[in-house]
């Protein structure tokens, strides 16, 4: 039974940064951006959370400090694509290979230092329910944040005229701006939520995850979340289940070595992956399931005549 | 008769001027709108209609010139600005997005706080009211052409505007649509509101407006009642000089057999397809084969298994002679055939490239155009010179010496892309919608070519929802309908009233001519 529990919570420790990540990633693409430097905002973030949280010797003061060092860094990506209108793709990149690279100058003196970490609350009465208690509501903080922000992008996107006006803008830019919503405004919006959405996945993996500072410590999250975007077709609780999926695919690679299950490593560490790329394909197979999900300006750069 | 009392013009502007680098896209152009009209705005592609229609409805702002509503000044910043003062648009590109529902369109551009089933409720009433069905639930990608302008027109009655500016809306309708259409504007009018109806269709613009305002090259040229003038006049007014009227020569006996069609048939490859049903005509050397029919009846689908672009799930397609079913459209191009697509930007023509590499879309596989031996590098300069003797022959007017495709008017770059295949002189040409959108000028020069080449001998297919062209150039016409073609009858057989039958898919045999 401890078992079990303890697997589900280190699935749950594993999905989280991906979640984090991939929502903020969901709502920049529903705007029609493609931001590949999620990886790069991640990683700024994870250290920004480590160096304010060790200095100030304040976890949560950690965490704001990375929600902004994920935005700040995301509207430096805004700023080239929307306003340049450069290509979403190299700039994406290139966003990510400069965040693995500032992350690495900042963080040089953190190295091997002990962190801060943001502990767990629990909630009184509801976490001493037996088996759901623990799991549910013992957790950290970030983790009800990355539940709440499911709940809360879900009804943005869907139930409110502000997600409507996200949506028709990733759909068809030109309609948008012919109707005068200001298309560039909101993806400025958009890229930087998801921007601190990504520093907040950041801060998890060197706030709790681990607690402490490595250089490269995202290890390829940023583009699991990416994948995550795609494999959940644009539908956030989708990247619920996706995330916990993907973070369960990665438990396993620790489990089945230790109990000698004899599935090589680079399969379980390309699953999620695959996964993605059969999810491309299914749904690339329906017209219809394609046209309402796929934000269909994605990537696509947009210049108003003036 | 009594005279009506003198009224406020409902809506002014004076001296509008917009310039675009050193074109002058509208130069002091003037233009009154009354209360209660139907007002057309008349002229050729390129003319600054629409550049002022922008500047009315506030996406635009005029480098010079002032606008009045009722009198008073007006100035529009947004087009949430011109909403306000009672200007609905209805644009001939829809501002639609189809992974949305029609209620979601609607609210897009409703002031914010309604929410959105109450807008649903409001639109599907006016829907209802002026007749034009509309189910709020559906998305905008399963609609037809004719269902999303209703969802442009209802977006643009929910804010109960004085001003309707409508842009082109029927061409892309059939004729009963564009009935349906007009019945609606006329009652908007008897209800005191104003339309500016902005087309190139004479005749239409002859039946319901009752003031013209006619441009040409940025300027206001002339002002009157097309009511009182025919439709050669509004067209000489339009295009600055008289429009030469195709002509026709008569047929010289029988031609060979160019283009044997039998059988053919397709599956629909997706759900908005219409599969093609056991097709079966015969073109002659000489002759012009008029295909009608109401969009989406499977003509599009037909185009693409006589260019070889989509495989038939069976028949026979033989090109003077050779059975093509299993070619591709390089094969059947070798077979001297030519075709043109209905799209122009991205079917037709690339848009981002430049003329001469366009020129290359149709012609890579031939004599000259690759040199080097076995490298078959392409042969810069000998495509750019086919390039300018296209342009030259079709009277492509363009902005410099090479420009990308996306860069013509809709009028150039058809005729570019239709001059691109008759300098070929094929014997046997495919043409869907030839004259799609483009301006009065441009299509008669592209329907002269056309029955030109067929006097040359060659056999010509041209597929148009566009009854007056069919008319117009085919000596012989038939009729698709849910993915059947009625018989191929001589024009001279033909009435409206008998394709219009056709069109909705009565019988031959019950259609008597």
């Amino acid at each position: 039974m401890e078992t079990t529990a303890y697997i589900i919570l280190s699935v749950c420790a594993a999905a989280t940064p991906l979640l984090l990540a991939a929502l903020g990633e969901l709502v920049v693409e529903r705007s029609g951006v493609l931001n590949l430097g999620v990886e790069g905002m991640m990683i700024v973030g994870a250290v920004v959370a480590f160096g304010t949280a060790q200095v100030t010797g304040n976890a949560y003061l950690g965490l704001l400090a990375a929600v902004f060092a994920g935005a700040a860094f995301s509207l430096l990506f805004a700023f080239l694509t929307l306003t340049l209108a450069t290509n979403q793709v190299a700039t994406g990149l290139a966003l990510t290979i400069l965040g693995l690279g500032v992350s690495g100058i900042i963080g040089e003196d953190f190295v091997g230092q002990p962190g801060v970490k943001l502990t767990s609350i629990s909630i009184p009465y509801l976490s001493e329910i037996p088996m759901v208690g623990p799991l549910l509501f013992a957790q950290n903080p970030l983790v009800y944040l990355s539940w709440a922000l499911v709940a809360g992008v879900a009804w943005f996107l869907f139930r409110s005229r502000a997600g409507l006006t996200l949506r028709s803008v990733g759909d068809n830019h030109v309609s948008a701006h012919v109707l005068g919503i200001p298309v560039i405004r909101v993806r400025y919006l958009a890229v930087l939520f998801g921007g601190g959405c990504a520093g907040a996945g950041g801060a998890y993996l060197s706030l709790v995850y681990v607690s402490q500072w490595t250089e490269g410590m995202t290890a390829g999250r940023g583009w699991i979340a990416l994948a995550l975007v795609v494999f959940a077709s644009w539908r956030p609780l989708r990247v619920l289940a996706g995330a916990y999926l993907f973070g369960a695919v990665t438990i396993a690679q620790f489990h089945a070595q230790a109990l000698g299950i004899p599935i090589p490593a680079q399969f379980l560490t390309s699953l999620p992956y695959i996964a993605t790329i059969v999810v491309l394909v299914l749904i690339a197979s329906n017209r219809r399931l394609t046209m309402v999900n796929t934000p269909a300006s994605l990537g696509k750069p947009f210049v108003p005549d003036r | 008769m009594e005279s009506p009392a003198p009224t406020t013009p409902l809506f002014e502007a004076r001296g509008i001027t917009k310039i675009f680098g050193e074109l002058r896209a509208n130069n002091n152009v003037d233009l009154t709108i009354e209360q209660g009209e139907i007002h057309a705005l008349l002229g050729e592609n390129g003319a600054g209609k629409s550049t002022l229609v922008k500047i009315m409805f506030g996406s635009l702002q005029p480098d010079g010139g002032e606008m009045f509503w009722l009198g008073e000044p007006l100035a529009v910043r947004a087009p949430a600005e011109a909403r306000e003062a009672g200007i609905g648009m209805v644009f001939q590109h829809f501002s639609l997005f189809d992974s949305l529902t029609v209620a979601e369109n609607i609210a897009l551009s409703s002031p914010p706080g309604e929410n959105i089933s109450d807008i649903a409720e409001r639109a599907e009433m006016l829907a209802t009211q002026y007749g034009l069905p509309l189910d709020p639930t559906s998305l905008v990608g399963d609609l037809s052409v004719g269902e999303r302008q209703r969802i442009e027109i209802v977006r643009c009655l929910m804010q109960d505007p004085q001003l309707v500016v409508l842009d082109e809306p029927t061409s892309v309708l059939t004729p009963q649509e564009a009935n349906t259409l007009f019945e609606t504007l006329f009652r908007l009018r008897d209800e005191g509101r104003s339309i500016l109806y902005i087309s190139h269709r004479l005749e239409e613009v002859q039946r319901i407006c009752s003031t013209a305002t006619i441009m040409r090259h940025g300027k206001v040229v002339d002002s009157c009642d097309p009511r009182e003038e025919t439709a050669g006049s509004l067209a000489a007014k339009m295009v600055g000089a008289d429009i030469v009227d195709v002509v026709r020569p008569a047929l010289k006996g029988e031609g060979a057999q160019i283009l044997e069609v039998t059988g053919l048939s397709s599956f629909a490859d997706h759900p908005f397809a219409t599969a093609l049903k056991d097709i079966t005509f015969n073109v002659r050397a000489g002759e012009v084969l008029g295909i009608a029919g109401i969009a989406g009846n499977g003509q599009g689908e037909l185009f693409a298994r006589l260019s070889g672009e989509e495989p038939a799930s069976g028949g026979s397609v033989k090109i003077d002679g050779s059975e093509c079913i299993e070619h591709g459209v390089t094969e059947r191009r070798a077979s001297n055939a030519a075709f043109v697509p209905e799209e122009r930007l991205g079917h037709g023509a690339v848009p981002v490239m430049r003329l001469s590499e366009n020129m290359l879309l149709t012609h890579h596989g031939e004599d000259g155009v690759t040199g080097g031996g076995g490298l078959r590098t392409v042969a810069g300069r000998f495509v750019a010179k086919a390039a300018q003797a296209v342009v030259s022959a079709m009277d492509v007017r363009k902005s410099s010496h090479n420009p990308p495709a996306a860069s013509l008017s809709g009028g150039n770059l058809q005729k570019f892309i239709v001059g691109r295949e008759l300098v070929r002189k094929p014997k046997l040409l495919i043409v869907n919608q030839p004259t799609w959108g483009v301006d009065a000028g441009a299509a008669a020069h592209i329907r002269q070519s056309l029955i030109d080449l067929a006097a040359e001998g060659s056999a010509i297919v041209v597929i148009s929802q566009d009854l007056d062209e069919i008319f117009e150039i085919a000596s012989d016409v038939a009729v698709m309908a849910d993915g059947h073609l009625s018989p191929v009858e001589p024009v001279a057989n033909m009435t409206r009233e008998r394709i219009g039958l056709l069109m909705a898919g009565q019988n031959a045999s019950e259609v008597a001519a």
